[in-house]
């Protein structure tokens, strides 16, 4: 166990190292001209060679990379080129939004879908097809597309729920519900559809094993058979579909918080992005790539502890 | 060969337009979607960028089919042109994808090794990064154009083809037919494109079709986000464009929302309509329509119903009669025929042998016994009898709450394989003790102390150790004793045994018939034993019935059947037996 957490945390030493290096050369290397955008175009030549000394851009890359490097590894992730922020503060303030976001939506779409894989792999006839007609709906429709129909129902002519805005949970709990229920709604449609055609796939590759058929044999009730059996063995599957799901929902947050205002990662990102602020992308990917490494870690560790077959490999 | 390549291809398609109608209005819709993309210059009533103030946010109009936008655009024109984006955006990524995708996975999938490993480190990172950290990367990196997001995505999802390649080709690289070709001295260049390309074709244009689906919807997004230029007409363009006028009028994200959601669902299910036609999935229909096909055939039931029952005592406490299964094809007609009015009887106490070679319905039968057949197996005719009661018959149709009680406790069922009939996710002891609990009405602990005795009796060295192990822990003949175990602890009347001895060592075969006879005596239970194996017939039956093609060819007492078959079927069985195998141990006596 512990040889096993020793090794999972080298190797995602070096995915860590890998991806930032790449980012790094990828977005560095380009040409544009950063200083010129920050101090706009009424700006003297003169202030933006000083301004692009003053940030490093005159240094050949390496030794650019070098300095990210050697600081990124103590914690510090640089100052925002635009807001003088230090990175690592506002992405630590702004990912309790996201995470709450994408981490809600997974926790329902696995117990949704459950259900969904559940009764569809058992009953099969008309809901197993609905539900195999609308994963395909749920799926090819993008969650941006989802979150204008629910806006414009729920927000504009219903007026339930508000379009925009979000409240902090240690404002106004019930409030900051309410703000996230659409967002999480929209992220929601598209999870459930995709992971429960692939849990109803995986309960019905497990229905079929012979240990269950054995099972039957011996008289056990064919409710307990599926829940704690089948379900079970079913899994392994199932939390690796919620893993990449989460992964995809990481990326889904990103247009949702721009939609609906929330002051997460995902807008961070695409400010920084369309402004060039590359200490701010750079710090986006590191963070990005840290909660997938853990999230897929945890997804390991339930797996074996769920299937001893899996424990007795760690 | 890569003309029938061509020509498999096209059948493929040609089959999903007849025989799917989704899957050819989807293939439909995207012909248009091209067409109207191609011919924009031609179809468009304005240039898609030209502003008119002084008419912005119109309704639809004969000058503007569609409307405008809020900078007085026409909402059709930049329909039309915004089609443009979205194809460029597919092709793009499909094309990335696949020149990266597929080489790297024949090369990981037909050599292994390294190429494998690295293939796999790299396929698993791409795969666990999201999607739109890297676009927004790429996006800083160089610039807002469709082109690169979409080479940046392609190279994103390459992964998937690599992973479908790979496994795809690691599964044709064992065949036979690859070896024959090596032998044959062919190249690995021209194996992989003769043979394997082959396999892989169909997989990957389902696949391809997936990825341009998600990709106008990856690119749709960024436009949405405002991350392009501006200036292209691109559907994610106007939906946004419509979002920030949301309030002033919900309309204007209608089109281009519709024209996004289309288009991608049409490429999910037009991949989907490939799959279902190359895998012809039967089973869809087979439930549905069963019912209807059984009334139509049952009148079987008259002439199966009174014969061949003669020789059966009324003391039996086993009794098939004119058994008749068949299973559905696609279509719901009955067609495969797998039993076949078969009669016999098992006696208490006594042992009975169901001997044949595979696909003879030997297995169909024990399972109809056990009330373990599949869903989509039916009943045509015939019945089963247990102990004076049905446990069911063409009349009932399925097995009757009453009779599901006597599963497990009064009849019992030994398997085959050993190792896939145990649940890999719970210990033995839980295994065996959780039905004595459930069904048996026992207290945890005294199933625990029962269940370890078993254990003891059926011979496992070291029962209490055995309890709290895993399956993947013990071995395979250990597995079947702890089968065996879990089999006779309700002591039933009944034992089923399906090739029992079939998976294990030869050495631990013997032992295991060993016990089967002791436990046999012990409980004075009657065995019912499945097996292809003359030898195991001799060493435990009182009795063989002898199946082929799904009916009965002989059945009778072992001596007079093993001393002189009537059947030349039996006979031949008989002949394989003793060319290939020393017999065990009551066969010298006879031969």
């Amino acid at each position: 166990m512990l040889t096993y957490l020793l090794r999972r945390l080298l190797s995602a030493v070096v995915l860590l190292f890998t991806i930032s290096t790449l980012t790094f050369f990828l977005i560095y290397s380009s040409g544009s001209n950063t200083a010129r955008t920050i101090l706009g175009e009424s700006a003297t030549d003169q202030q933006v060679l000083a301004k692009a000394h003053e940030l490093g851009l005159d240094q050949p890359i390496m030794s650019r990379y070098w300095s990210w490097l050697s600081s990124a590894a103590t914690g510090n992730l640089g100052t925002s080129w635009f807001t003088s922020e230090p990175v690592a503060y506002s992405l630590e303030t702004r990912l309790p939004i996201t995470l709450s976001l994408v981490v809600t939506a997974t926790v329902f779409a696995a117990v949704c879908a459950t259900a969904l894989a559940m009764v569809a792999a058992v009953r099969r006839g008309w809901l197993d097809k609905a539900l195999q007609v609308l994963s395909v709906l749920g799926f090819a429709i993008p969650s941006f597309i989802v979150a204008i129909f629910l806006i414009s129902t729920f927000a504009i002519n219903l007026q339930i729920f508000p379009a925009t805005g979000y409240v902090p949970a240690t404002e106004n709990p019930r409030q900051w519900a309410v703000s996230l229920a659409l967002p999480i709604l929209a992220l929601l449609v598209a999870t459930v559809a995709s992971s429960a055609s692939q849990l109803r796939s995986a309960i019905i590759d497990v229905m079929q094993r012979d240990f269950v058929r054995t099972l039957k044999a011996r008289g056990l009730p064919t409710r307990e058979i599926m829940f704690r059996h089948v379900l079970r063995s079913a899994a392994t599957a199932a939390l690796t579909v919620l893993s990449l799901q989460f992964v995809a929902l990481l990326s889904g947050s990103v247009v949702i918080e721009q939609m609906f205002a929330l002051p997460g990662i995902g807008s961070l990102a695409v400010n920084s992005t369309t402004r060039g602020d590359l200490p701010v992308v750079m710090g986006v990917t590191v963070y990005t790539v840290i909660v997938v490494i853990i999230v897929n870690t945890i997804a390991d560790l339930l797996a074996a502890w769920l299937n001893p077959k899996v424990r007795s490999t760690l | 060969m890569n003309n029938s390549n061509t020509a498999g291809g096209g059948r493929d398609l040609n089959k999903v337009l007849r025989t799917n109608k989704i899957g050819a209005a989807a293939a439909a819709f995207l012909v248009l979607i091209v067409v109207a993309s191609i011919a924009a210059p031609l179809l468009s009533p304005f240039d898609p960028q030209h502003v008119d103030l002084t008419a912005t946010l119109q309704g639809p109009s004969k000058i503007h089919p569609l409307g405008t936008d809020s900078a007085g655009r026409d909402m059709l024109s930049r329909l039309l042109y915004g089609g443009r984006t979205t194809l460029t955006a597919a092709v793009t990524a499909v094309l990335v994808a696949m020149i990266i995708g597929i080489p790297s996975g024949l090369l990981a999938g037909y050599y292994g090794k390294w190429a494998d490993s690295v293939g796999v480190w790299a396929s698993n990172m791409l795969l666990s990064l999201p999607a739109i950290v890297v676009l927004l990367a790429g996006r800083a990196a160089f610039g807002p154009s469709v082109w690169i997001s979409m080479t940046v995505f392609g190279v994103l999802t390459s992964a998937t083809l690599f992973r479908l390649t790979r496994t795809t080709v690691q599964n044709v690289r064992h065949e036979l037919y690859i070896d024959a070709a090596k032998v044959s001295g062919l190249t690995d260049t021209r194996i992989i494109g003769r043979h394997v390309l082959v396999v892989i074709r169909a997989p990957i244009i389902i696949q391809a079709s997936m990825i341009a689906g998600i990709a106008i919807g990856v690119q749709a997004g960024l436009d949405f986000l405002g991350l392009t230029d501006p200036n292209v007409p691109a559907w994610g363009t106007m939906l946004s464009e419509g979002f920030r006028n949301i309030f002033v009028d919900q309309s204007l994200t209608l089109w281009p929302a519709l024209a996004i959601s289309l288009t991608t669902m049409s490429f999910v299910l037009l991949a989907n309509g490939l799959r279902d036609a190359l895998e012809d999935k039967p089973h869809a229909a087979v439930s549905t329509t069963a019912g209807r096909t059984i009334s139509t055939v049952s009148v079987r039931e008259s002439d199966s119903d009174s014969d061949s029952d003669s020789d059966s005592d009324s003391a039996a406490i086993l009794r098939v009669r004119g058994l008749t299964i068949a299973y559905p094809d696609a279509s719901g007609s009955l067609v495969f025929w797998v039993v076949d009015c078969v009669s016999f009887s098992v006696a208490p106490g006594e042992t009975v042998g169901i001997v044949g070679e595979s696909g003879s319905g030997k297995t169909q039968t024990a399972f109809s016994i056990l009330g373990l057949l599949p869903e989509a197996a039916q009943l045509v005719s015939g019945s089963i009898e247990f102990d004076g009661s049905t446990l069911w018959g063409a009349h009932s149709g399925r097995t009757t709450r009453e009779s599901r009680a006597l599963f497990g406790r009064e009849i019992s069922y030994v398997p085959q394989e050993p190792m896939s009939n145990l649940d890999p996710c719970f210990t033995i002891g839980y295994q065996l003790t959780r039905p004595l609990i459930r069904t048996g009405g026992m207290t945890k602990r005294d199933a625990t102390e029962y269940s370890i005795g078993l254990l003891e009796r059926v011979g496992i060295v070291n029962p209490t150790q055995t309890m709290k192990s895993y399956p993947h822990q013990i071995s395979g003949g250990m597995a079947q004793r702890v089968l065996i175990a879990g089999a006779v602890a309700p002591k039933p009347k009944l034992l089923i045994a399906d090739e029992p001895t079939t998976a294990l060592d030869v050495t631990v075969q013997a032992e295991v018939l060993d016990l089967l006879r002791g436990l046999q005596a012990d409980l004075n239970m009657s065995l019912v034993i499945v097996t292809h194996n003359f030898g195991v017939v001799a060493d435990l039956c009182q009795r063989v019935v002898v199946m082929r093609t799904g009916a009965i060819a002989e059945s009778g007492p072992t001596e007079q059947i093993l001393e002189s078959p009537r059947s030349a079927y039996t006979q031949l069985l008989l002949d394989s037996l003793l060319e290939n195998k020393p017999p065990l141990s009551r066969l010298p006596r006879i031969a």
